[in-house]
């Protein structure tokens, strides 16, 4: 995205947005609009859905909007596509207002613009896996054998080559929802809304479908706006997460911002039990580099540079400050004491590097294998920053362990989130999918 | 058993007691005594008589014709080959077991000698079910797709159901003269409703979020409702067929009192002689062509959308 951000126009913008169920919805828009709370708004009888909600999706983003059962963001996404009438406010889509489109133009707008991916995959179980994913493109009108060329493509993209003359419920959940992603695909617009899209499947396999989507998204760089009330899948998949409570958007910001700087108590107790060595990169916790030698230099040199930052090896360096390789303390006294002026022989150039932005929880088997402090290059091999084991500790203990604000939440946020979780069973709690490493965390926390 | 005297008696003891009761009962039967249902009604038919009468003229000599066509090219051929044909077409659709029982069973009718009823009482049911399910597809639809067609049609249907088939026989009789066709005509009054209510139920029985997802993609509202909607509709929609089928031929002997003829017509003849041996071979030859053709649209019913497409991937 280019730095001028006013000349580009938001894929989506909501404005003001508000939907509310019932009879006397009119009224209770007014109310809302004049800064009456949802409370006093459903005493007329409605249900405040969505409530003066407001973002702009850049292009190329992924937007997760993130929320528990009944905060709204069901009833948020489907107005993103018309399927739902706004009470008030717009949805602008490529600058194009759809709240006032007709019918046949809405549609137009659906076939070309933004396709949507399911909860429960929606796909029809008389048609084919193929004739599935070629929905889309049905609809737009594209001839039969071009629908099955761009078809067949989508599929592969997902990974189902092969299974094209099957029908969905012969393909297990993650698949089906692979079919589900490329429907989605195969109808190439540049927005795609995604509805809990993963929710339904098992936490190892949601984890799998985040990963292709992610790759997925870097190849095609759409426009994902994505519902999910599992903030760890959030933190995972946003560029900027919205965070939504009883039909209002609490914060928006990135994973970090949410993380390290909750907007409330609220957002707060939610992100308490994310498991942040997945959100935190390496970037968070890296060290400047100080043992560095160039590759010009002697034995001499590098011993110095060793026992000036106290430390056991050094890593080396060429002109480009690309990494070449490492020194280490023992080789190199032995080399000054036999008088030889090169490092030639004594670089070990076999080392660990991570990148910037791997997370800190893959950071770990890497810095347990390897003897010196981990490095971390861009991507032009260009040394960063260094991670000693140490470091990666404290850090752990950090991460788990440095939200105290959590502590003194007020009851009755405790209360809510808990009705929640019970509303939508088990896997509606907050960081579920966490797992052990969640525990582990918090274990080492205490 | 000495209840009905106790009854009777405390009755006699509240209207004694209390006989404001009765007195408030006829001040309000004296008020309202200007509604005269029935004789509005028969005013109602009367005024049709008398205006609609092209119309229905031109009903009557179309159904009329349909009927008589229908039973003369079932009668065309003779009989055990046209019973060959009904044979084969079970075959195909549901098996070689049932084939050979409707082989055997419509040689069972021909030797009764109900073959010609047979046929013309098959006539009536399928001209009547044709009906019956084009009427109530459409409607059905309506009512899955609005509540308020939904609220409107469901009492209507319910009248349909339960109104006396006699009630509107004698209207019927008025309209169309005796024949086949008012007996057309009150099958498709009673065998409609299960049609339009099943049809409802099926398409409101899709899962909404396919319909969403076809929304969602842009489709219009009528691809939706044939490439979505109806599809997955159909087992549902298919088994409301197979009860409007099963309910017209429960018709067939009343229909044969009106002079439809047929089975009905040979079942009634039998009643007013008395006649067991020829009351039990028609009402024998109803059961055989019932079902023939329950056994017939239920198995195609389970050719549902689904169902094919299934067979056709296993295949592949």
């Amino acid at each position: 995205m280019s730095p001028d951000e006013e000349e580009t126009v938001p894929a989506v913008r909501a404005e003001n947005l508000y939907k509310i169920f019932g009879k006397r919805s009119d009224r209770a828009l007014k109310m809302l609009s004049e800064g009456a709370s949802t409370d006093e708004a459903k005493a007329l009888g409605v249900t405040p859905a969505v409530v003066d909600v407001s973002f702009d999706v850049e292009p190329g983003e992924i937007f997760v909007v993130m929320g528990l059962s009944g905060s709204g963001k069901s009833t948020l996404i489907r107005m993103l596509n018309g399927l739902l009438e706004p009470t008030g406010g717009h949805v602008e889509i490529d600058g194009q207002d759809i709240t006032s489109l007709r019918p046949k133009e809405l549609r137009a707008v659906r076939q070309r613009k933004i396709s949507m991916v399911f909860q429960h995959f929606a796909l029809f179980p008389h048609r084919t896996v193929l004739d599935n994913a070629a929905y889309g493109l049905e609809t737009q009108g594209v001839d039969a054998a071009e629908r099955r060329e761009k078809a067949t493509r989508a599929l592969s993209m997902v990974g189902l080559e092969g299974w094209e003359t099957n029908l969905p419920e012969q393909l297990s959940g993650g698949m089906q929802q692979r079919v589900g992603l490329a429907r989605a695909l195969a109808a190439e617009t540049e927005i795609m809304l995604m509805d809990e899209a993963f929710s339904a499947l098992d936490p190892l396999i949601r984890r799998d479908m985040q990963t292709q989507l992610l790759e997925l998204q870097s190849q095609l760089g759409k426009t994902i706006v994505f519902i999910t009330h599992d903030l760890n899948e959030a933190m995972r998949l946003g560029d900027r997460i919205a965070v939504m409570r009883s039909g209002r958007i609490v914060q928006i910001g990135t994973a970090e911002e949410i993380l390290n700087d909750p907007a409330n108590d609220y957002v707060a107790q939610f992100v308490q039990d994310v498991d942040r060595t997945r959100v935190l990169t390496a970037t968070s916790v890296m060290e400047q580099p100080l043992a560095i030698v160039p590759t010009s230099a002697g034995p001499r040199a590098a011993l110095r540079t060793m026992r000036e930052n106290q430390a056991g090896a050094a890593f080396v360096l060429d002109r480009e400050r690309q990494l070449v390789g490492a020194v280490r303390g023992d080789p190199v006294a032995e080399a000054v004491r036999k008088g030889e002026d090169k490092l030639d022989g004594l670089i070990e150039e076999d080392l660990a590097t991570v990148t910037p932005d791997t997370a800190v929880a893959d950071l770990f088997a890497p810095a347990a294998e390897s003897p010196l402090p981990l490095a971390v290059v861009d991507e032009r091999h260009r040394l960063l920053g260094v991670i000693p084991r140490v470091t990666l500790l404290a850090a752990l203990g950090n991460v788990s362990g440095g939200d105290s604000s959590t502590d003194h939440l007020s009851p009755e946020i405790v209360q809510e989130s808990a009705a929640g979780s019970e509303a939508d069973g088990a896997d509606e709690v907050p960081g579920d999918s966490t797992g052990d490493e969640g525990k582990e965390s918090a274990d080492v926390d205490s | 058993m000495s209840t009905p005297d106790a009854v009777l008696a405390s009755s006699q003891w509240i209207n004694d007691t209390f006989p404001f009761f009765n007195e408030i009962g006829k001040t309000l039967a004296g008020w309202f005594s200007w509604i005269k249902i029935g004789a509005w009604f028969e005013s109602l038919v009367n005024w049709m008589t008398a205006n609609l009468d092209p119309f229905f003229t031109f009903v009557s000599d179309v159904l009329g014709w349909c009927v008589d066509s229908l039973t003369a090219v079932f009668l065309w051929l003779p009989a055990l080959v046209f019973a060959l044909i009904l044979a084969l077409l079970g075959w195909a659709v549901r098996g070689l077991r049932f084939g050979v029982f409707t082989l055997l069973a419509l040689a069972l009718v021909v030797q009764m000698g109900q073959w010609k009823d047979a046929m013309s009482t098959l006539a009536l049911v399928i001209v009547a079910s044709v009906i019956a399910v084009i009427v109530a597809i459409p409607v059905g639809i309506a009512a899955a797709r609005s509540s308020r067609v939904s609220s409107v049609v469901k009492p209507i249907l319910d009248f349909m159901q339960t109104l006396p088939a006699f009630v509107y026989l004698i209207p019927a009789i008025f309209f169309f003269s005796v024949g086949s066709v008012p007996g057309v005509v009150a099958t498709v009054v009673f065998s409609l409703p299960p049609g339009v209510r099943l049809t409802e139920l099926g398409i409101r029985q899709v899962d909404k979020e396919m319909v969403e997802a076809g929304e969602a993609f842009g489709a219009p509202p009528a691809k939706i409702l044939t490439r979505i909607q109806f599809p997955l509709a159909l087992p549902t929609i298919m088994a409301g067929i197979n009860q409007v089928i099963m309910l017209s031929l429960s018709m067939v002997v009343i229909a044969g009192m009106v002079g439809a003829g047929g089975l009905g017509g040979v079942v009634y003849q039998a009643i007013s002689n008395l006649d067991v041996a020829s009351g039990f071979e028609g009402g024998l030859a109803v059961v055989i062509l019932a079902v023939y053709l329950d056994r017939l649209t239920a198995s195609l019913g389970n050719r549902s959308p689904v169902a094919r497409a299934r067979k056709a991937a296993a295949k592949a």
